[in-house]
C-alpha cells in the first residue's frame, strides 16, 4: 500500500512539474535556438542575447523596469515599515482595519486594481512614470507589511525602552536597537515587493499610458507584432532574475542573523 | 538617618477608565532595598515605570535627588532598569550590550573595556564578552541585564520581576546574588515582585500594594508579624484570619472563646479581624488547650507538617514539626503575643481588597 502510494505520489509530482516547468523549459531552449522556427532546432546560439542588448527598445524597457521597480520597492519598504510600526500601538479594531485595507491590492483582481488606478490618474494626473510608480508602491506594500509585522510582534517590546533607559534618544534607540531587529523583515519585504513589481503586467499596462514600457508591457507589444526570439532571451533572463530574487527574499526572511550581524 | 533619594508625591495614574494608582506617596532612602509587593494589577509595575520615566503620572511629582523629574524623559534620568524579560539586544554580543550605555555617554574605549571586565566579574560571567544573548541560559541573561544596567553607575536601580522567568533553585541563588551586589555597589534598589518569599528575603523595606493603594509599608518582620489588615495577612504567608470581638484591652473573643492578647487601644466590643500564623498555633492534648478539635488532614511539607484542625467551627491551618495523625482529637492554643488584631476594613476599596481571593 505504502509503496504503491509512493509511486502514485511520484507520478503525480512528475506530472505537476511537467505542466509547470515544461513551458518554461521550452522558452529557455528556444532562447538558445539558432533557428527562428520554434519546431526546428537549428543549433546552439547566444545570438538572440547579444541582439537583445543591442536593441534600444529593449534597453529602454529594462532601464525603466529596473529604476521603477527599485524606486517602488524602496518606497513600499519605507511606508510598509512605518505602517507596521504604527499598527503596534493601535487597538485591535483599527489594526484589523489597516490590515484589511493594506491587503486589498494583494487579494483584489489585478485588472480591477489596474483599471481603477487608470481611471483615477486619467483624471488627476497624466498617465506615465509617476502613475505606474504609485501603482507599484500599492502593489508592494502588503508584502512589506506581511513581512515586517511578524518581526515587530515577535520582538521583545522592552528593548526600545531598555535603550532609552540606558540613555539613548528615541531616534538613536530606534536605529540601534529596533531597526536591526526588524531589518530582515524589511529586506524580505523589499525583495518581495521588487519581484511583484518586476513581474506585474496587468496593473502596469493600464496605468502606464502611451510611450512608456516596462519589460513586461514591451514583451506583450513585441509578441503582438510577431514572434522574435530576442523576446525569448529577455523572458529567460527575467525568469532567472525573479527566481534569484525570490530565493534571496526567502533566505533573508528565514534567518536574520547574517543580515543583522553588525 | 539616610536622606531620601526618591520621593513620590501624590501620584495618580489612570489608563482610560482604569484607575491604577490613587494618590500614592512613597519615600525611598539611599542604599535601601525597597520592594513593591502585590498581586498582578496592583499598580506596582506602573509605579516602577513612573520612576523609570516610561509613564508620566496624571497628577503628582517624582522627586529624585531633591529635583523634580516628573517630566524628564527616561534617557535623561540617572537611574537604570532591569526589565522583566531582560530586554537584551539580541543582535549585539554581551560586550556590546554592556557597552551600550557607556558609548552613549562618550566614555573612552579603555574605560569601557575596564568597566565591562569589572561588570562581568561582578556577575560571575568572566569570559562571556563575545557570546550572543541567544546562546545564554536564563540565569546568564539575567546577569548580563544587571551588568548592562550597573556599569552606568546609576544612583537607583529598578528591577521589574527580574527573577520571574527563572526556576526555583536559580531564583534562590540569584536572591543572594542581588543582596551581595547591592552591598558591594552601595546603590539603591527598587524591586518589583509578586513573590512574597523574594520580598521577605531581600528587602530592607517592603511596600505591600493592592488595587493602586499602599496597604502597608515596613520591614519584612513588621509586615510578616504585624500585618495591618486582612489583605496583607493573607498575601504574606499563610494565615488564619478570623472574625473577633475586642472585649477590652488585651482580651479578644474568637469563635465564642476568650483569648488573651497584647493589643490595646481598640474600642470595647468592636468587631476586629484576628490573624494567627499557622506556626503559632500550638497543638495540645484534648482539654489542655483553649479550643478542642479534630485533625482533619495531615500533610508532610518537608520543613514542617501542615495540618487542618477543625475546632470551634473553624478549620485552623497549623504548621508544626510534629505531625498528628488524621482523626486525632486535640486541643489548640495560642500565646497572647502571637495573636494579631486588626481593624476591620472601613472603605469599600479596602473591603474589595480583603475579599479578593488570593
Amino acid at each position: 500500500m505504502v509503496k504503491k502510494r509512493g509511486i502514485f505520489g511520484r507520478i503525480y509530482i512528475l506530472i505537476i512539474c511537467l505542466l509547470m516547468y515544461a513551458p518554461l523549459f521550452l522558452l529557455v531552449v528556444c532562447s538558445f535556438n539558432a533557428s527562428k522556427q520554434r519546431s526546428i532546432w537549428g543549433g546552439f546560439t547566444l545570438h538572440w542575447y547579444t541582439d537583445m542588448f543591442r536593441d534600444e527598445e529593449v534597453i529602454r524597457a529594462v532601464t525603466t523596469s529596473l529604476t521603477l521597480t527599485t524606486a517602488a520597492a524602496l518606497t513600499a519598504a519605507v511606508i510598509g515599515t512605518l505602517v507596521s510600526l504604527g499598527m503596534t500601538t493601535m487597538k485591535r479594531r483599527s489594526k484589523a482595519l489597516v490590515t484589511i485595507t493594506s491587503n486589498i491590492p494583494l487579494l483584489n483582481a489585478d485588472i480591477v486594481t489596474g483599471i481603477s488606478i487608470m481611471l483615477l490618474f486619467a483624471h488627476f494626473l497624466s498617465l506615465g512614470y509617476t502613475s505606474v510608480y504609485i501603482a507599484h508602491v500599492t502593489l508592494g506594500l502588503p508584502y512589506v507589511i506581511l513581512n515586517v509585522s511578524p518581526r515587530i510582534m515577535g520582538m521583545d517590546k522592552n528593548i526600545y525602552e531598555a535603550a532609552l533607559d540606558l540613555g539613548a534618544g528615541p531616534l538613536y534607540a530606534f536605529r540601534k536597537v529596533v531597526l536591526p531587529e526588524i531589518f530582515p523583515g524589511i529586506a524580505a519585504g523589499f525583495f518581495y515587493a521588487f519581484t511583484i513589481s518586476m513581474d506585474d503586467f496587468v496593473v502596469t499596462y493600464f496605468s502606464k499610458g502611451p510611450g512608456m514600457n516596462t519589460i513586461s508591457t514591451m514583451l506583450y507589444q513585441q509578441l503582438r507584432r510577431g514572434i522574435n526570439p530576442e523576446m525569448y532571451a529577455l523572458s529567460t533572463l527575467l525568469f532567472l532574475a525573479i527566481i534569484l530574487l525570490l530565493g534571496i527574499a526567502n533566505r533573508v526572511s528565514m534567518s536574520g542573523k547574517e543580515v543583522t550581524g553588525t | 538617618m539616610a536622606r531620601n533619594l526618591l520621593e513620590l508625591v501624590n501620584i495618580s495614574k489612570s489608563f482610560g477608565e482604569d484607575l491604577v494608582l490613587d494618590d500614592l506617596n512613597l519615600e525611598i532612602r539611599e542604599q535601601e532595598f525597597l520592594t513593591l509587593l502585590g498581586p498582578s494589577g496592583c499598580g506596582k509595575t506602573t509605579t516602577l515605570r513612573i520612576i523609570g520615566g516610561f509613564e508620566v503620572p496624571d497628577t503628582g511629582k517624582v522627586i529624585f535627588e531633591g529635583r523634580d523629574i516628573t517630566q524628564v524623559p527616561a534617557n535623561r534620568r540617572n537611574l537604570n532598569t532591569v526589565f522583566q524579560n531582560y530586554a537584551l539586544f539580541e543582535h549585539m554580543n554581551v560586550e556590546e550590550n554592556i557597552a551600550f550605555g557607556l558609548r552613549i555617554s562618550n566614555k573612552s574605549d579603555a574605560y569601557i573595556r575596564d568597566k565591562i571586565r569589572y561588570a562581568l566579574k561582578l556577575v560571575n560571567l568572566e569570559g562571556f564578552e563575545k557570546r550572543k544573548p541567544r546562546s545564554l541560559s536564563g540565569g546568564q541573561r539575567q546577569r548580563i541585564a544587571i551588568a548592562r544596567a550597573i556599569v552606568n553607575e546609576p544612583r537607583l536601580l529598578l528591577l521589574d520581576e527580574p527573577l520571574g522567568a527563572l526556576d526555583l533553585k536559580l531564583r534562590q541563588d540569584m536572591q543572594y546574588e542581588l543582596i551581595r551586589l547591592k552591598e558591594e555597589l552601595g546603590i539603591t534598589f527598587v524591586y518589583v515582585t509578586h513573590d512574597q518569599d523574594e520580598a521577605l528575603t531581600m528587602s530592607d523595606k517592603i511596600v505591600v500594594m493592592n488595587q493602586g493603594y499602599i496597604q502597608q509599608m515596613g520591614t519584612p518582620e513588621d509586615i510578616y508579624n504585624e500585618p495591618e489588615n486582612a489583605f496583607v495577612a493573607d498575601f504574606i504567608g499563610d494565615s488564619n484570619i478570623l472574625d473577633g470581638i475586642m472585649i477590652e484591652d488585651r482580651l479578644v473573643e474568637i469563635l465564642g472563646h476568650r483569648f488573651e492578647c497584647v493589643d490595646e487601644g481598640f474600642w470595647n466590643h468592636v468587631p476586629v479581624d484576628v490573624v494567627i500564623r499557622p506556626e503559632d498555633v500550638v497543638i495540645k492534648e484534648p482539654g489542655q488547650g483553649m479550643i478542642d478539635g479534630l485533625v482533619t488532614s495531615l500533610l508532610f511539607r518537608g520543613v514542617h507538617y501542615e495540618m487542618d484542625v477543625m475546632a470551634g467551627g473553624y478549620e485552623w491551618l497549623v504548621h508544626s514539626t510534629v505531625g498528628v495523625a488524621e482523626g486525632t482529637k486535640v486541643s489548640i492554643s495560642v500565646i497572647p503575643f502571637n495573636i494579631q488584631i486588626m481593624h476591620k476594613p472601613e472603605s469599600e476599596d479596602e473591603m474589595a481588597v480583603a475579599a479578593e481571593d488570593l
